[in-house]
This record gives C-alpha cells, structure tokens and sequence, in this order.
C-alpha cells in the first residue's frame, strides 16, 4: 500500500534512532537512575554532561545492558531492548567504548582489535583503523596494556570501528590524556560523523564537547534536568556552570 | 652397579619416571583446573571425581560394549565432557553471582555423590584394565627399563597440555576465553555468547579430566577413590604453580612429578608430604602462586 508508506516514512524519518523512556536503574541496592529519558536521531552526536556521579556513565552501561538492574524502557531503531542480554543489544549494532577502555592485558593489540565480532555489515576494514591511528599498526604485537593511554583509547574506539557498529556509546574518551591526543580523537569523532555515525558521547569537558555535538543533555542525580542545543550553549554557559559545578 | 650420589642409576632413573608419569597426570588436571578457575571462578572439586569417571567410562566400554583402549581414548572423554556440560548448566551456572566458596562446596558434593555412586555399584577393591596390546612390552635402555605404556603416557599428556596451551594463546577461540577471563562483562557487551563460552570451557576442562582418567586405567586399578587420593595433590599443584595460570599449571605438575620422584630416591619418608612443603614454602613468598599475577 503506497499511500500507507507515504504516511509512515515521515514519521520514520522524525523518529529517533535510540529513545530511552523513564530509565530507572540500580546498582546492587542503590537506586541510582531515576527517570531519563533521551532521544538520538541517526547521524547525531549527543552529549551527555553532568557531574561525577550524576549516572552519565550508568546510562550507557544501561544503554548496552550490563547494569545489573534496570527499569523503563530503551528502544533502538523501534527494538525495546529493557529485557535483553547485552550480547542480543550489541547485535542490533550498537558498539562500547567504556571509560577504563577495557584493553586486555591477555591478548596483543591486533587480538584486541580483532576481538569484538562483527554485528552488521559495512564496518571499517583493519587497513583503514590502522590509516586512522598508524600506532595501532606499529604496535600491532605489543601487549594491549603496554600502549600509552592514548593508543589504548585508539585501540578500544577502534575495535568498535571494525564490527560495523553504527551507533558508538562513548565513555569519557579524553580522561586523562595529553591535549594533543584529545584533539585527535576529537578529529576521529568529527570524521565518524561525517561518515553517518550516531554517537552519545559522555563528557565531563564541555568546552570539548561543544565542538562535536549537536545537543547536550544534562544529568543531575539520575535525571535529565536540562537539553541544550550546541548552538545555544555559549548562551546557557552560566546556567552550565551551576549544573556542572566548575 | 653405577651410582650417583651412592644411589643406583637404576633406582634413580625408574623413580624418575615414576615422577614423571604422576606428573603428566598433574599436569592435565590441574590444567583443566586451572581453565575452569580462571574462566568460571569455580574451584572444581569435582575434577577427580571426574577423572575417575573418566576411567569407569574407559572399563564400561570394554566390558559392556567390547570397545578397547583407543575407542576409549576418544570416548570416555567425551562422555565425561557432556555430563560436565550438564551439571554447569544445570547446578553450576546458578552460582556466578555468588561468592567462590558455593562453588567450591557444590562441586565437592557433587563429587562425594559421584564417588558414592560408583562406590556403591562397583565396591573399593578396583578393576583391572589392561594395557593394550600395542603399547606392550618396553625398551631396554642402557640405564633402565621403560615401558612403552609409561612412556605413551608421558608423550600423550605433554601432547595434550602442548596443543590446548596453543589454542588458548594462539588462535580466536583462545582470545575470546582470555578476554572473556579477564573481563566477562565487556566481551558479552561487544555481541559475543559469553555464557555459552562457561559452559564449553567447563565441559572441556573435565573432558581433560575425563582423558586423563583413561590414561591412567591400565597404570592404576580403576577404582572409585582413585580421584579422592590425587585431587588433593592436584590442588596443591595449582595453588603453587598460581590460580588460573595455564602454563602454569602445566609446568608446575610435571616439575612436581619429578620432585616427587627425586624425594622418594633420597628421601623416601617425606615423599607424600613433599608437595605440601612446597606449598607452604610458595605461599608464604608468593601467594599468587610461581606463575601467578598478584591483582
């Protein structure tokens, strides 16, 4: 039926990629997500900013399914995925980056790059992960935790490249590390979404954030209190520095 | 009569390679330990429990079935696989989420029931299983005897250990069990079956077991205590040689073999209690074990 397709593709096009809906979610006994709810469109880069503590990071581990507990629901490309195993979630393309890194002290930097299975098609061959970060190339038989911070966050960004994710969780990617290094992870951020990446991004730099991101979303103690578009952030920056304490 | 150190090279040569068959047996258990410990976090109890099965199975098929050593070689392994595959599915996976101390006190009744079982079918006196015919008879070698069965033994075991140590650390399969060693949670969260891996992991740790118990039939009677008398044994090779170290383990029970063997030439009286000295002595320098990482 024509006529039904043409009435549906525009909602389709409107509707996000991943909608979370009052996510409650606990760690062990602690209640520490309490109602969040964020859209992101396809293409989009958001943010997540808030202070330590405020469950920026416990959304994605929500997100990808490895909270212990959680309540609410979470859809990606219409999929409610609140009851799934974080193996079925990953599935659906969804790729994490976590904010240890998580690069095994056990395999090589090629094991470790080779690792995450593939979960759809079109993901980045190894030739272009090692044109986008040549020290993951030089150092492919080291051990994966014998890399500088840096090259651990190329390595973990970069297996996620290969297993076709489109929609890339992002945990804090520039902790800890040199200004220089931030900026060329900032590069390789604004380079996956020119080439159609989703990205929610977790932050604590917003100055850093503000040259990626579409929209921001502000976490305070498990809610989101505040969405602010990038292109009004200057505008907000007092009110941002209550939020965030700086 | 040649001597070293006032010892027969005779008595030294044939203790040493007595040493060197209870260490092939230390070796493939206590690395099927250590690759359930690592992966699982479960203390496997049961291992020698399974070995001894492994045994049985090995009898059963000749007695039962007129299948003989070879058959029993590929079987018998198998067989005890498979009903690891169930008990980790069916008891052992419900206790992850719990401290190690559950498993530990599961797998060790699960083994008093197993030995029970085939205690009360086939009584403590054991049964006899042949050498088979191929590996009869021995060499006669310029300062000993060795019996080809004993050294089938050693080869096969060093063989076993040697292929698994390349599987885990050279191929896909390897790295998906070492992530997921270190952290289970991500690899699930990149997409891969991480319970599915426990399950195999296990299974394939006792099937270890499994084989290592039909090697051993025709060395010792096949009796339902003979896992009860070695796992003690092979705890204290694990603990030494470090948890979860595959390596390890490996090169740990076969040293202890040897020492064992050396201990009984120069001074018998402390030959059982050896390893426990070794033990204790490890655990006060190194309590992760020789091979061991500290976390």
């Amino acid at each position: 039926m024509p006529e039904a397709a043409q009435k549906l593709s525009p909602a389709a096009a409107t509707a996000p990629l991943l909608a979370v809906r009052g996510l409650q979610g606990w760690y062990g006994e602690s209640h520490v997500l309490h109602g969040i709810d964020i859209d992101v469109r396809a293409g989009e880069v958001v943010t997540l900013l808030g202070r330590n503590g405020a469950g920026k990071t416990t959304t994605l581990r929500a997100i990808i399914g490895i909270l212990g507990r959680r309540q609410g629901s979470i859809t990606y490309e219409g999929v409610e995925t609140i009851g799934m195993a974080s193996r079925k979630i990953a599935k659906l393309g969804l790729g994490y980056v976590p904010e240890e890194r998580g690069i095994f002290s056990s395999l090589s930097v090629q094991e470790n790059l080779m690792l995450p299975p593939r979960v759809k098609p079109g993901g980045m061959t190894v030739a272009e992960i090692h044109t986008l970060f040549p020290n993951l190339k030089e150092r492919a038989g080291s051990q994966g935790t014998k890399l500088s911070g840096g090259e651990q966050q190329m390595l973990a960004i970069g297996r996620i490249l290969r297993t076709g994710a489109k929609t890339i969780l992002l945990d804090e990617p520039t902790e800890g590390l040199a200004p220089v290094i931030v900026q060329q992870i900032g590069r390789t951020i604004q380079k996956l979404k020119t080439q159609g990446y989703t990205i929610v991004l977790v932050e604590q730099n917003f100055r850093f954030a503000q040259t990626l991101a579409d929209r921001h979303f502000v976490i305070e103690q498990g809610r989101v209190v505040d969405q602010i578009p990038n292109a009004d952030l200057d505008a907000n920056i007092d009110k941002l520095h209550t939020y965030l304490g700086v | 009569m040649t001597t070293i150190f006032g010892v027969p090279t005779q008595a030294l040569f044939g203790q040493l390679l007595l040493g060197l068959i209870n260490g092939s047996f230390y070796a493939i258990l206590s690395l099927g330990l250590a690759i359930i410990f690592g992966l699982l976090n479960i203390i496997n109890f049961a291992h020698g429990a399974l070995y001894m099965m492994g045994a049985f199975v090995a009898w059963m098929l000749l007695t039962y079935f007129g299948l003989g050593y070879w058959w029993a070689l590929g079987l018998a392994p198998l067989v005890v696989g498979v009903f690891g595959v169930i008990l980790e599915r069916v008891l052992i996976a419900r206790l992850y989420k719990l401290d190690h101390l559950y498993g530990l006190l599961l797998t060790f009744g699960l083994a008093l029931i197993i030995q029970g079982l085939f205690r009360n079918q086939y009584g403590v006196s054991g049964l006899p299983y042949a050498i088979p015919a191929e590996l009869a008879g021995g060499q006669r070698l310029p300062f000993m005897f060795l019996p080809n069965y004993r050294a089938w033994v050693v080869v096969a075991s060093l063989a076993v250990c040697i292929a698994t140590w390349l599987v885990i650390e050279k191929t896909k399969l390897g790295a998906y069990l070492r992530a997921a060693t270190e952290n289970p949670t991500l690899v699930q969260a990149f997409g891969v079956n991480v319970p599915l891996f426990l399950t195999l992991t296990y299974g394939f740790g006792v099937a270890l077991a499994g084989f290592a118990g039909v090697l051993a039939a025709p060395i010792y009677s096949v009796n339902p205590n003979m896992g009860a008398d070695i796992i003690i044994v092979v705890f204290a090779v694990v603990v030494i040689g470090g948890m979860g170290s595959i390596i390890g383990s490996v090169i740990t029970g076969f040293a202890l073999g040897l020492v064992e063997g050396l201990t009984k030439v120069f001074y018998p009286e402390a030959s059982s209690t050896v390893i426990f000295v070794i033990m204790v002595l490890v655990l006060l320098v190194k309590p992760a074990g020789l091979f061991g990482r500290t976390a």
